[in-house]
């Protein structure tokens, strides 16, 4: 098939294609901005992580999140759209935990919000599967031959979020000082969290 | 479909580029594509997320590749619009003072004939085989899995079944298995045996196999 030459920008052609919708009248007042809102200000890694800090200083948190994470999640108020079945993942020392969707970029919109560049690129799509140890020590993380690692493939409806290990040295932070450790990165699996 | 959205374990890509504290969106507009999207899906019922995807998946690889995530999410959209008749690539293309590339049209016979598995067939610690079916449509296999065997790590609830609520097939439910797979039996290239992929498989993808 021809490529035509004359493509118009993104920019315009979502502009046509909400104008289009808009003046058929089926696009409802206040609709489009409201699922903005939701995504840049409600979608937050800062949810995960505060999950994190939860499961990391609260023993019944974190058996209740480990058995069920969609209802423990929904304890603190994050749950809906991309979030109704999520499972959480427990790093341990010996064994480390990164999320992928090699298909298209599903992720756990609630507690993790909408996903990075990097995670949608087909360079990180392709190879994290196939070599993780590799693209981890590419990304900032050089995990020891002797942890083994397990790739999610967030091909079906679950939706993961890694619980990283907790730092040494936090003894008796609160979960506000612990939640500022626990960046997007980690939930995802490509960093752990941040030292103490 | 075999498509260029199946990347998984696919070589040949370079370094990832990595961008500190990146904004949930850089420009207006892919924020608006992405609202465009899930009100097409949630508000308008115009389309649902399979068939979404699957618009994805349809695009040229050329277009796929050189795309950005929030331009194959309007390529997708806006195919679905025009496919299902509510506005036409010429309109389009007029409001947008150029082409608008869409995706291609779907396959004519896009399932797999997969018999229906309303009831959990596997139980954790089960060894299951993946089926090596390629159909022309929307599937949510990935290639690098077909034809291997894996172990069920956990059962997952019932969830719609991808292949025909992509396609306008009979809405059934199944339950879909956490298999984890050693990398080196996937490849034969692959770091270590202490490395592993865990892929979210639904139950008509699988057969059992004897202990």
């Amino acid at each position: 098939m021809s490529t035509p030459t004359n493509i118009a920008s993104p920019k315009a052609r979502t502009e046509a294609l909400q104008s289009a919708l808009a003046d058929k009248g089926l696009i409802p007042e206040g609709a489009l901005d409201a699922v903005i809102h939701t995504a840049t200000e409600d979608w937050d890694p800062e949810n995960g992580a505060r999950v994190v800090a939860r499961a990391w200083t609260d023993p019944d948190f974190k058996k209740r999140l480990l058995a069920d994470a969609t209802s423990a999640c929904a304890e603190l108020g994050y749950e809906g759209i991309q979030g109704e079945y999520i499972v959480a993942l427990e790093d341990e020392p010996e064994r480390h935990n990164v999320i992928v969707c090699t298909q298209c970029s599903c992720t756990a919109w609630p507690v993790l919000g909408l996903p990075p560049d990097w995670y949608k690129s087909p360079e990180y799509r392709a190879r994290v599967a196939r070599e993780p140890r590799k693209v981890l020590k590419e990304m900032g993380l050089d995990l020891a031959r002797d942890i083994a690692i397990r790739v999610w493939e967030t091909s079906a409806e679950t939706r993961y979020m890694v619980i990283p290990c907790r730092p040494e040295g936090t003894d008796g932070w609160s979960e506000e000082q612990l939640a500022a450790l626990v960046t997007r990165e980690a939930l995802i699996g490509i960093a752990l969290a941040n030292p103490a | 479909m075999d498509g260029i959205h199946d990347l998984g374990g696919m070589a040949g890509f370079g370094a990832i580029s990595y961008e500190e504290n990146e904004p949930v969106f850089h420009e207006p507009w892919q924020a608006t594509a992405f609202a465009l999207n899930i009100v097409g899906i949630g508000v308008l019922r115009n389309h649902n997320a399979d068939e979404y995807r699957h618009s994805i998946e349809r695009m040229p690889p050329v277009h796929y590749l050189q795309a950005c995530y929030y331009e194959r999410v309007l390529t997708g959209a806006a195919t679905l619009f025009v496919e299902k008749g509510v506005v036409t690539k010429e309109e389009l293309e007029e409001r947008a003072g150029g082409a608008f590339p869409l995706a291609s049209p779907n396959a004519p016979d896009p399932m797999a004939e997969l018999e229906p598995q309303p009831v959990a067939r596997f139980t954790k610690g089960d060894r299951v085989l993946v089926k090596d079916i390629h159909p022309a449509g929307h599937t949510r296999v990935p290639r690098f899995c077909r034809g291997k065997t894996g172990t069920v790590l956990h059962v997952a609830p019932a969830f719609s079944f991808p292949d025909a609520a992509a396609h306008g097939g009979a809405f059934r439910k199944e339950h879909t298995y956490h298999v984890e797979f050693a990398s080196t039996d996937l490849w034969a290239d692959a770091g270590a045996d202490n490395e592993s992929v865990i892929v979210d498989l639904w139950d008509s993808y699988l057969e059992g196999v004897d202990a």
